[in-house]
């Protein structure tokens, strides 16, 4: 059957890996995109980080949030993770047709609030408008450029014993955002929508030896913890208890049959550091408003190499895998 | 309060019933996803098994079920409705879903109940909505309601298509199947909420069949296995109910009249078992405007095979998921053959999933 794009390949699971490995690398393949990272690394009198992400979010404004202040924090986020200071944004509209300029404007004034918030500025910009059942009401593109401060060694620096770090609960914006779309418990959860350059500012200036950062989006912790282990020398082992979740988010993901660790954050970073440094680091994350929940998660093993594995309340052992698809609710 | 002592005192109390080789079924979807999140399987005495059987209810829905919803699907002015579960479920031509015949133009939309589908005929008159329905009683009576509200509201746009089935007649067939071997069942709570204690009570009285009704909670999972092996042990088939909190022992009376007023139970085709009479939930003559079936005409094809595709050997419990030679190396989540892989409470993607180490 000839392949298509359906919906699972926007999931941040396999199925991207697979579109991004498959169809889109051969083409275009260079150092700098090889890597795969949140943004790319130019190398030159600095070494700038640079990277872009797009925006289609529905419903347009959920609780914790809305379209345009996820475009900022979003790119903000990948260049931080990077170990960069975001400082300059560059910001696309593709716009439907009768879409109300109040709403617009509602959008572009989140946006600014959270630029400033962010400290960065949105230099440039481009505005499309497609007609009238060609788009989803409003789409964003944003891209970021920053000046690497911290050089992180990777994941190629990883040894077993060092410590997984999370900077706070897990799940928030994706139940959050299913739940807006559902009508079901409306309010009760707030995406963590939220600018990490501070967080990861602190983090990285304390003297810590932080080997990577990723902010878990889609496909959530589980599939970010995998993007870490894959084809690599060691596996991550994961305490089921020690992954800090809001009752109330767990009770929404267990109504829809979803986990936690697959949905989506929108304000959290995952860490490796060096196991020494753990209870430092830690300590520093909890100082900053972003990190106050931060826990350290699991740990980096010597066997199960290439694996995430999770270790149940019960003592159990099980592989977590990658997201498979689109997150879908369930019948009962 | 942590349950994790009350889980290892049950599990010792498992070790030290006086039981030989012993199988024992549990025929719920959630219960199968639960007891694999749990890890439940490997803490078992090596001579007691638990098996999954017909309990998710998207993957005894035969592939020729599913090969007319995804033609439905393509019907001009034609919303589908249906719970995520449903859209990628193959039918008999590997790679063919509504996931994918959405990206080919088809207005499948995604539903949290039956209600918000009428919702949707009402805002959307110049199209036609189609419910697809799924499930065994315990989301039923959902659709029951929701016909009955498109009734009362006299919306002409609204059609349910029904694959809605019930538990027992499929637990008859698979008892007279050959080659079973289980020795008592782990009964589906949601389902039980719905017809009570006493819609199991033909398993001791008529096959002295032990049955357990359990909750989904790790430690209440495992005190309805305890007490299922007990009654195996004793050899005093019974019906219990360890789930009291939400099982009444007549069920729930209203949620039953619900069911009557809107459907009868005709044959169906059942993945696994084949036609089962008597097994399958169908619109009730005088809401035959409602019916999907008639609105569209559609007849059940013949059933056909999906190459190599053991799903139905996994539901009866004949072959464990990982002892399929499709599992993990052809069958995968992303890419299923069959719809135990893929549905949220499939015995495979549970198996795929929560791989124990």
């Amino acid at each position: 059957m000839d392949e298509i794009i359906t919906l699972d390949y926007g999931s941040g699971g396999k199925k991207t890996s697979r579109l991004i490995e498959q169809y889109i690398l051969p083409g275009f393949s260079n150092p700098a995109l090889d890597v795969l990272g949140d943004g790319a690394l130019i190398p030159g009198s600095g070494t700038l980080a640079f990277s872009t992400d797009s925006f289609v979010v529905d419903p347009l404004f959920f609780p914790g949030g809305d379209i345009g202040k996820l475009a900022i924090c979003g790119t903000v986020n990948d260049i931080a993770m990077c170990g960069a200071e975001p400082k300059f944004l560059s910001c696309a509209l593709i716009i439907e047709e009768g879409l109300p300029m109040q709403t617009l404007e509602r959008v572009l004034q989140s946006m600014h609030d959270a630029a400033k918030k962010a400290g960065v500025q949105i230099v440039t910009g481009d505005t499309k408008v497609v007609d009238r059942g060609r788009g989803d009401k409003l789409y964003i593109n944003t891209a970021g450029i920053g000046y690497q401060k911290h050089a992180l060694a990777g994941l190629a620096a990883v040894r077993p014993g060092d410590a997984v770090l999370v900077s706070g609960t897990v799940g928030d914006h994706g139940t959050g955002v299913m739940l807006a779309r559902s009508g079901m418990m409306e309010g009760e959860i707030r995406s963590d929508c939220a600018a990490l350059n501070g967080l990861a500012e602190a983090m990285l200036s304390c003297g810590a030896a932080v080997r990577i950062l990723r902010d878990p989006t889609r496909g959530g912790l589980a599939t970010t913890l995998n993007e870490f282990t894959e084809g690599q020398n060691f596996g991550i082992e994961l305490e089921e208890d020690a992954v800090p979740v809001r009752p109330e988010v767990r009770s929404a993901c267990d109504l829809l049959g979803l986990e936690p660790i697959y949905c989506a954050n929108e304000g959290k970073l995952v860490c490796i550091c060096a196991k020494e440094d753990a209870a430092r680091l830690l300590e520093t994350m909890k100082q900053v408003p972003e990190g106050q929940n931060a826990a350290v998660i699991g740990r980096v093993t010597e066997d199960a190499a290439g694996r995430v594995v999770m270790r149940t309340a019960l003592g159990g052992r099980r592989i977590l895998q990658k997201l498979a698809g689109a997150q879908l609710p369930r019948i009962c | 309060m942590r349950s994790d002592e009350t889980c290892r005192k049950l599990l010792e109390a498992i070790a030290d019933l006086p039981l030989g080789e012993t199988q024992i079924m549990e025929v719920c979807g959630t219960h199968t996803m639960a007891i694999a999140e749990a890890g439940i399987r490997s803490l078992l005495p090596k001579q007691i098994r638990l098996i999954s059987g017909p309990g998710c209810p998207v993957c005894v829905t035969p592939p020729e079920d599913i090969d007319a919803v995804l033609e439905l699907a393509m019907e001009p002015d034609v919303v589908l409705t249906s719970y995520g579960d449903m859209l990628r479920v193959p039918g008999s031509r590997r790679g063919d879903s509504l996931m994918r015949r959405r990206a080919l133009g088809a207005d499948v939309r995604i539903v949290y109940s039956p209600v918000d589908a009428v919702e949707i005929a009402a805002q959307e008159p110049e199209k036609q909505v189609v419910f697809l329905g799924v499930g065994f009683e315990t989301t039923a009576p959902g659709t029951a309601a929701a016909l009955l509200t498109a009734k009362e509201r006299g919306l002409k746009n609204f059609t349910v298509l029904s694959l809605l089935k019930s538990v027992e007649p499929a637990l008859r067939a698979l008892m007279a199947t050959e080659d079973f071997a289980v020795s008592g069942f782990l009964c589906p709570g949601h389902v039980a909420t719905i017809i009570g204690e006493a819609g199991f009570r033909f398993l001791p009285e008529e096959y002295r069949m032990p049955g357990v009704i359990s909750g989904f909670e790790t430690e209440e999972i495992l005190t309805a296995v305890y007490l299922l092996l007990r009654q195996i042990a004793d050899g005093t088939p019974t019906i219990q109910n360890a789930y009291p909190r939400a099982v009444r022992p007549e069920g729930n009376i209203l949620a039953k009249q619900m069911l009557q007023r809107a459907f009868t139970l005709q044959r169906a085709n059942w993945r696994g078992l084949g036609e089962i009479p008597q097994s399958g939930f169908a619109l009730r003559e005088e809401l035959s405007d409602y019916d999907a079936a008639k609105r569209f005409r559609i007849h059940p094809g013949q059933a056909v095979l999906q190459n190599g595709c053991r799903c139905g050997e996994v539901i009866t419990g004949k072959l464990r998921p990982r002892q399929c030679p499709l599992f993990e190396r052809v069958c995968t989540p992303e890419d299923p053959v069959g719809p135990c892989m893929v549905s949220s409470e499939g015995a495979c993607a549970a198996a795929y999933k929560y791989q124990e180490i």
